[in-house]
């Protein structure tokens, strides 16, 4: 049976959101793993939002909005994801979540090809590693 | 401007900075800084006589309005045209101010008794409903461009000072003369000097092009030199601009394609000698010249003024990747700012010539004519609220939103989000450790809603998606 | 004279400190006795589980269930009082969130029996004994409880009708929760007693501004001011995310709130608002500048999920 990751994205409505839209309107080739929630600002993510994701099942998660220092709609919402992201990422190292399944960076709304490349290499470093199976670690690892 | 200044409407608060803002739209407070002029405003008619009367009997500083060709006492008008008509004292000149030692026969001259040493700053305050910011721009600081030997040369000018050179009110009453008394025979006019850089500034700054032109054409009007522009477009958009690019050719104006790379005093010919050599490449015939002439000017650029950061802050406006402060939208929303109620006027937001600046400035005005008669502000339904029984007064929220929308309630004892400054970002909520703020339409039970609902095992074969 | 209230306590995998909370009631415990007969309380009195087995189900009025689920004896009791119980009420932070045992999540059963039994540095056993579920002796066989992989909460494994949280519980906080129950004053089903809504920072008296934290610090880095709030001062406390009730006990003598009280209402994840709140108001307008603060924080984990893992989203390391 062939591993079909699942992903989800948490975009800025203003900047990653729209070059996915975008992407989406040039037919540029993206895997179908890739569901998005969009935020108004990467500044709305909370760690907990991730941690969830990964709770319920997602296999892989990515977190991207504006450039900062400038880009940022509501001016610096931006670097309240990048003073957050950083932490998240040791924690979920902790817990044991492979590096390669949480991805956060940046894509303004003028690069749609960008987030085209992104949610092809991501999906397939996701399945490189697996599935992550989280519900599972409660539940079937009890012998 | 003295219509302006005459208007009952109007309150002019010049020799003034702005030293905060606080509120929301239809509702800001503007603390003014007025500094002392030492004059009484309400008395001085601008006589003059203060000036003549002056302790210093010739003008010995550097005037500023005449680009430091030309000399003011240290009691001056700033220039012919200001408004008020009103004279004022630099402090950092004027004997009294500095030791107290003076005969203050400025003081005796004005029979208005208008002259005042003991004048304090003021500090003023204003409520207002709109903001309109039109601080205009700096000149290109041409010394950054070494190449150019500004600062280094007498004989090389910026194109702000040969303005002040070809006019009749200027340093010279309109005599386009060197730093020696002589008339320049040959001129070159560097076009792009900070623009169109990657070193220096990467846009074009619009209104160079014409103003060399316009330069090229008064200077030859007034010496008979034979003037050359060094140019890499030409830009003459607008209304007869191309037509008096036109005439130009026609007056014997010589055009030299290329970027401008040196211009120095070190002479390989004779004809060289005691001149400033143009080393260019004129990409139209594909040869690198050297041309000798008496006068250089630098077309130089515009740029954002140097505080423009720390006003953009106090405005909670952001700025463009170039500097000027940010239009709410780069096509449809030229005068707006992403904050409502501060809007932008002329250079302020890019560079621009007379006429645009005319155009930008009436929508600005119109903007706010609209906003202050409708009365009242359509906001978005996005924002932020915090619930009063969860708050517990950490204050981890306050100091995070970009907008400072968010305040401390002493009385009791919680945070509260001003709807009207809040834009909806979100971040807030994301930080408040107690899930007391809530993002209306982006809450954490709607966004966790989504993740349970995207990640739910779909009810047919295993590891099918569609 | 109304019918005395059956009431039964039960540690599972605890330190005992719950029980030493209901000793704090101090005299009260006389008037515990006069309103109640305590019927099952293994460190107090000599009841057997199988006195309990024996009760009809819903026997017990009000069973107090302090300790995690560690193993296969916990999860037993858990559902023998579950059943023999009419309300059950998760008494303290380990049979709420986990607390310390559910930092055992971090690991397996295999790593943490290889470092008791065989690594750490005074473990003295030559012949590697490893403690079986199952044993055969000349008398017979004998068995002890599985220990489980991983620590639940006895929410996570039964229904719990209400909660009371602290490392431990607070005696008055007790004493209120007793007289509710005597009077018939409980809340609806599932909430949260002895407890307040709002956090610690509401009961705590030092004086809190904006916050713009330069450097974080470990309790031993540096002497706080007795003040100032100890969050604003870099120290990381958990105050502005747990639950108040206590009495802001901790921050009263300058140590930073560890958390012990749970989630504030609402707070899906404890560590995660917390977590979320300090890199937040981290002082740092670029990311080298951000990370590089953030990096100075020794132990995420350890810290954020001090007392919540076992109840967080992710609830344990994965294995």
């Amino acid at each position: 049976m062939n591993f079909e990751p699942k992903i989800i994205a948490f975009l800025c409505n203003w900047c990653t959101y729209t070059a996915a839209d975008a992407a989406g309107v040039a037919r540029m080739e993206q895997p179908a793993n890739v569901d998005v929630i969009r935020v108004m600002c990467t500044g709305r993510i909370e760690p907990m939002f991730v941690l969830k994701a990964f709770a319920e099942g997602a296999d892989g998660v990515i977190v991207s909005g504006c450039h900062p220092p400038g880009d940022c709609h509501y001016t610096n919402g931006n670097f309240k994801t990048f003073r957050r992201m950083p932490l998240l990422e040791r924690i979920l190292s902790q817990f044991g979540i492979e590096d390669g399944r949480f991805h956060w960076g940046w894509i303004s709304g003028a690069e749609a090809p960008k987030w085209a490349e992104l949610a092809r290499t991501f999906t397939e470093q996701v399945r490189g590693l697996g599935p992550l199976n989280w519900k599972d670690q409660l539940a079937s690892k009890e012998d | 401007m003295m219509d302006a200044g005459r208007h009952p409407n109007i309150t002019l608060l010049t020799n003034s900075e702005v030293a905060a803002v606080s509120g929301y739209v239809g509702n800001f407070k503007v603390t003014v800084k007025k500094k002392p002029r030492y004059i009484k405003e309400e008395l001085c008619v601008g006589c003059l006589q203060c000036i003549d009367a002056c302790t210093y009997k010739e003008a010995k500083f550097a005037d500023e309005f005449q680009m430091g060709l030309g000399k003011r006492k240290p009691v001056y008008l700033p220039f012919p045209q200001a408004t008020p008509q009103v004279v004022l004292i630099d402090p950092q000149r004027c004997i009294q101010l500095k030791t107290g030692k003076c005969k203050k026969t400025c003081a005796a001259a004005c029979d208005r008794n208008a002259i005042d040493f003991e004048q304090k700053e003021e500090t003023v305050e204003v409520d207002v409903g709109a903001i309109i910011i039109s601080t205009g721009f700096q000149p290109f600081d041409a010394t950054r461009i070494p190449a150019y030997g500004y600062g280094r040369y007498p004989n090389v000018y910026t194109g702000l000072e040969v303005e002040r050179l070809t006019s009749a009110s200027g340093p010279t009453a309109g005599e386009v003369i060197l730093r020696d008394g002589t008339r320049p025979k040959s001129v070159g006019i560097v076009h792009c000097v900070g623009s169109r850089d990657e070193k220096t500034n990467r846009y074009c700054s619009r209104v160079c092009c014409m103003y060399s032109l316009k330069l090229a054409h008064m200077v030859k009007d007034h010496t008979g030199a034979q003037v050359y522009n060094f140019y890499i477009d030409m830009r003459t958009p607008g209304k007869s601009y191309e037509e008096f690019y036109d005439k130009l050719l026609s007056e014997d104006v010589r055009f030299i394609r290329g970027r401008v790379a040196e211009v120095t005093d070190w002479a390989v010919k004779p004809e060289e000698e005691g001149k400033l050599v143009i080393r260019v490449e004129d990409t139209l015939i594909g040869v690198v010249r050297r041309i000798p002439v008496d006068m250089v000017i630098l077309s130089t650029g515009l740029e954002p003024q140097a505080d423009a950061a720390s006003v953009a802050s106090m405005f909670g406006i952001s700025r463009s990747a170039d500097g000027f402060f940010a239009e709410a939208h780069p096509k449809l929303r030229p005068v707006e700012t992403n904050t409502d109620g501060v809007y932008l006027a002329g250079c302020s937001q890019g560079p621009r010539d007379v006429p645009d600046t005319v155009a930008h400035a009436g929508a600005a005005a119109s903007m706010t004519i609209a906003l202050l008669n409708r009365g009242q502000v359509t906001i978005s339904p996005t924002v932020a609220s915090v619930d009063e029984k969860l708050c517990s007064a950490c204050k981890t929220c306050l100091s995070i939103c970009p907008y400072q929308a968010i305040v401390f309630n002493a009385d009791k004892n919680i945070a509260v989000v001003n709807d009207a400054l809040c834009k909806g970002c979100g971040t807030c909520a994301a930080a408040c450790p107690a899930a007391a703020i809530t993002a209306r339409h982006f809450s954490d039970e709607q966004i966790v809603a989504q993740i349970e609902g995207l990640l739910r095992e779909p009810k047919t074969a295993e590891g099918a998606r569609p | 004279m109304a019918e005395k209230l059956k009431l039964a306590l039960y540690w599972a995998a605890s330190c005992g400190g719950c029980e030493i909370a209901i000793v704090e009631l101090r005299e009260k415990i006389l008037v515990v006795d006069q309103v109640a007969d305590i019927l099952f309380w293994p460190v107090a009195i000599d009841a057997k589980y199988k006195d309990v087995e024996a009760m009809p189900d819903g026997h017990i009025d009000v069973c107090l269930f302090n300790g995690a689920i560690r193993t296969s004896e916990n999860e037993h009791l858990a559902h023998l009082l579950r059943k023999k119980s009419k309300v059950l009420v998760a008494f303290g932070s380990c049979a709420n969130e986990g607390c310390m045992p559910g930092l055992a999540n971090l690991y397996d059963r295999q790593s943490i029996f290889d470092y008791v039994y065989l690594e750490s540095p005074s473990t003295d056993n030559p012949n590697k004994v490893v403690p079986q579920t199952q044993n055969k002796m000349p008398e017979g066989e004998i068995q002890i409880p599985k220990f489980y992989q991983t620590v639940k909460t006895l929410a996570q494994t039964v229904d719990v009708d209400y909660h009371i949280p602290g490392c431990p519980p607070q005696a008055p906080q007790i004493w209120a929760v007793i007289e509710a129950i005597v009077q018939g004053k409980l809340p609806a089903k599932g909430s949260v007693v002895g407890a307040n809504e709002k956090t610690v920072c509401d009961e705590c008296k030092h004086d809190r501004k904006e916050k713009a934290v330069k450097q974080f610090y470990r309790t031993y880095e540096i002497i706080p001011s007795s003040t100032q709030c100890l969050f604003d001062q870099g120290l990381i406390c958990a105050g502005p995310a747990t639950r108040g009730g206590c009495g802001a006990l901790c921050t009263k003598v300058d140590v930073p709130c560890r958390g012990c009280y749970g989630p504030p209402p609402h707070v899906v994840d404890q560590g995660a608002a917390l977590m979320s709140a300090c890199a937040s108001v981290v002082d740092a307008d670029t990311e080298e500048e951000a990370a590089r603060i953030v990096g100075g924080i020794a132990d995420p984990i350890g810290t954020f999920y001090r007392f919540g893992l076992a109840a967080s989203l992710l609830h344990r390391r994965k294995i």
